[in-house]
């Protein structure tokens, strides 16, 4: 069995192939008429805009941080001291605070998402999604500022005396063996990287699942098999790529929060022991020093941050890559 | 005859606030400056030059960039003027393309100490230097620690821990506030030193004042630092601070008024006044600056930047006070006046 979208894939497949190869057995792209000829071109060079624009900001990240990749190397990469006035600098605690937070957020936000989305696409009334979907697509439109100032004045109390119940209780343990009594931290920082990117992450999972073929689900049911079932066995396989692809998504805005995450996680350069210690992360640290870096080693170690992050953006959507090649490779498995 | 008479005042009068109406403005031609750098004293700047665009009909487009950033963009000539809350290092005025940068004060402000202690009230609190310094360098950890106990006899300070807030983003106020501790201690001007941002050795940083005040506001036991302004309209409990005569001050303007007002400030006004020699002083006082390249190639620019200056340290005074900034006075708007002074076009001085 195969679906639509792929068998379309793998006839353009065998035209271009065919086309490059210089042999036209069957009707070139080229010659098809002029319309289409002219819209490839513009395609191509839009979408080789954007590959020069990504070329050019790496070019420019090497550049700005020149300075400071000759003074520290590779050392940046795990010295721990961020000290403008010694002018020696270390970003391994902030990179540890950021992926920390990302996946901590992540955690959280990933069930929640969705378990939205699952219950928006297969359980409400067709009538009802709106209402429902609605409010979740309002959250994604809101500046992190908002929840920046939101999470500070509202949920960082909250968090704080979660926190210090958790010290009291099971402060044995080490990750809650920290400063509960801050409220801003690892924790407060994950919770509210969760907030922002549930929104996110269940928008694209709806539309994901809801791509599903009816027919497949229906087919199931009519098997006799629960919808519990139908969705474990058809739904989710179905559309894990997509659904891994939201999530890398929502990956994507955690590590790269600037504000909200500033405001809440308290900022501090020291390696984190606990989920209570403040600690900073790249994107905020290089928005709240730069404007304020008067010297031009100073300005390069920001900016090698900003290169550092780039990488591990990079690496994981490399990673993501991996994950749906490797993913899709079983679907196309589970459905020939 | 009598009506005559009150034409003639009325006259007079009429072509005296025309002459003072002109008094700083440009003469030139130019319509138009741009000016970048320090966000402290931008709600001051931004009134002034919505107050100088219509007392002369010049456009002053001011960005509120930051200190550093102001810093550079005065050093590459893409503004007419810069502004900043700390003085430009060697290394920084040997960058500057266009010259010998002038540092011309326009108002001071001062930083308060705010702490969140239950049963303590503003001002209640008194703090010396040195226990200062040492908070901020995580040794003394309690509010019940001997030597703040020494200095607050009858207060009831309770043994909560310290958690020291300071703030994350670079800033000017960040600046006069470690400058004063490397003042008042060996060990921090070692240890830390005095920049825009610096490697704290505790706990929390906020960001901005908003960032700082709320983290104060709600950790029991916290001590932290915010401007004047942002401390009084938040009902901050602030401490007293011992200055170097050894008298105990609650933040204020006129302490940092005060703290301008010396005797030994040099005449190019490069100076910080934390823990001024006045007795009066609040000591964490600081100014904020204009840079302006003493000697411009523009003759018109050159003149239109002097007459702004000259307005600002003048008629934009007035506005200074009701938005918590303290006014220059004394020897330190002489000193300011005789800087706007030295401004040349092509080395011929604009004003006279």
């Amino acid at each position: 069995m195969q679906s639509e979208p792929q068998a379309i894939k793998r006839a353009l497949g065998r035209t271009l192939i065919r086309s490059s190869a210089g042999k036209t057995r069957t009707r070139d792209a080229r010659v098809i008429n002029l319309g289409d000829r002219v819209f490839y071109i513009a395609t191509r060079t839009l979408a080789s805009c954007v590959i020069l624009l990504a070329l050019l900001l790496v070019g420019d990240l090497f550049r700005g941080a020149w300075e400071s990749i000759g003074q520290f190397g590779l050392k940046f990469l795990i010295g721990t001291t961020w000290d403008p006035v010694a002018r020696q600098f270390g970003t391994l605690p902030t990179i540890i605070g950021t992926l920390v937070k990302a996946t901590i957020g992540l955690l959280l936000a990933v069930p929640i998402s969705i378990g939205a989305a699952l219950f928006i696409t297969f359980y409400v009334p067709k009538w009802l999604r709106p209402i429902i979907s609605y409010p979740i697509e309002l959250l994604a439109g809101i500046p992190s500022i908002v929840f920046g100032l939101w999470g500070l004045f509202v949920m960082v109390p909250v968090i704080r005396v979660v926190q210090i119940w958790l010290k009291a209780h099971f402060g044995w343990f080490f990750l809650f063996d920290g400063p509960a009594v801050y409220g801003v931290g690892v924790l407060s920082g994950s919770v509210i990287l969760a907030i922002m990117v549930v929104p996110i992450i269940t928008a694209i999972s709806r539309d994901i699942l809801l791509t599903v073929p009816r027919l497949q689900i229906e087919g199931m049911l009519a098997l006799g098999a629960t919808k519990w079932e139908a969705i474990w066995k058809v739904a989710l396989p179905y559309a894990r790529v997509g659904l891994v692809g939201a999530v890398i998504l929502g990956l994507g805005r955690a590590i790269g929060e600037t504000m909200a995450v500033t405001m809440v996680g308290g900022n501090s350069f020291d390696l984190i022991h606990s989920l209570f210690d403040p600690v900073h992360s790249m994107a905020s640290q290089i928005a709240s020093e730069f404007t304020e870096a008067t010297y031009s080693l100073y300005v390069s170690s920001l900016i090698y941050v900003g290169l550092v992050l780039f990488g591990i953006t990079i690496c994981i959507s490399l990673l993501a890559q991996l994950l749906i090649w490797r993913l899709s490779k079983g679907k196309v498995a589970i459905f020939e | 005859m009598k009506r005559s008479f009150v034409l003639v005042i009325a006259a007079v009068a009429l072509a005296l606030t025309a002459v003072a109406a002109q008094a700083g403005c440009p003469t030139k031609g130019v319509k138009e400056l741009t000016g970048a750098g320090a966000t402290f004293p931008y709600p001051l700047y931004s009134k002034m030059f919505a107050e100088y665009v219509k007392a002369c009909n010049v456009k002053v487009n001011y960005q509120s960039i930051g200190s550093g950033g102001g810093i550079r963009q005065l050093q590459e000539l893409t503004v007419d003027f810069g502004a900043s809350d700390g003085i430009m290092d060697e290394k920084q005025k040997a960058e500057a393309r266009g010259g010998a940068a002038l540092h011309l004060p326009t108002v001071a402000g001062a930083v308060a100490v705010v702490y969140n202690l239950p049963g303590v009230k503003r001002a209640e609190l008194k703090l010396p230097p040195e226990v200062l310094a040492d908070i901020y360098l995580k040794k003394i950890k309690t509010w019940s620690d001997a030597r703040i106990k020494a200095a607050n006899p009858g207060v009831n300070l309770p043994a909560t821990d310290i958690a020291v807030v300071h703030r994350s983003d670079g800033s000017g106020t960040t600046y006069i506030f470690t400058n004063y501790l490397a003042k008042v201690s060996p060990e921090w001007k070692d240890k830390v030193g005095n920049a825009t941002s610096v490697n704290w050795p505790g706990d929390v940083g906020g960001k901005g004042n908003e960032g700082v005040a709320n983290s104060v506001q709600q950790i029991p036991g916290a001590v932290g630092y915010v401007e004047l302004a942002y401390a009084k309209q938040n009902n901050m409990a602030w401490a007293q601070l011992r200055n170097k005569s050894g008298n105990y001050l609650e933040p204020s303007l006129d302490g940092a008024a005060l703290a301008a007002d010396q005797p030994n400030l040099p005449d190019n006004m490069e100076v910080m006044i934390t823990d001024s020699p006045n007795a009066k002083a609040y000591p964490i006082s600081g100014f904020t600056w204009l840079l302006v390249y003493e000697n411009m190639k523009d003759d018109a620019k050159a003149d239109a930047v002097a007459q702004l200056a000259w307005w600002m340290i003048h008629e934009g005074q007035q506005y200074a006070l009701p938005l918590e900034y303290a006014p220059l006075k004394g020897p330190a708007l002489k000193k300011a006046e005789a800087l706007v002074k030295k401004i040349k076009a092509n080395g011929k001085p604009v004003l006279n």
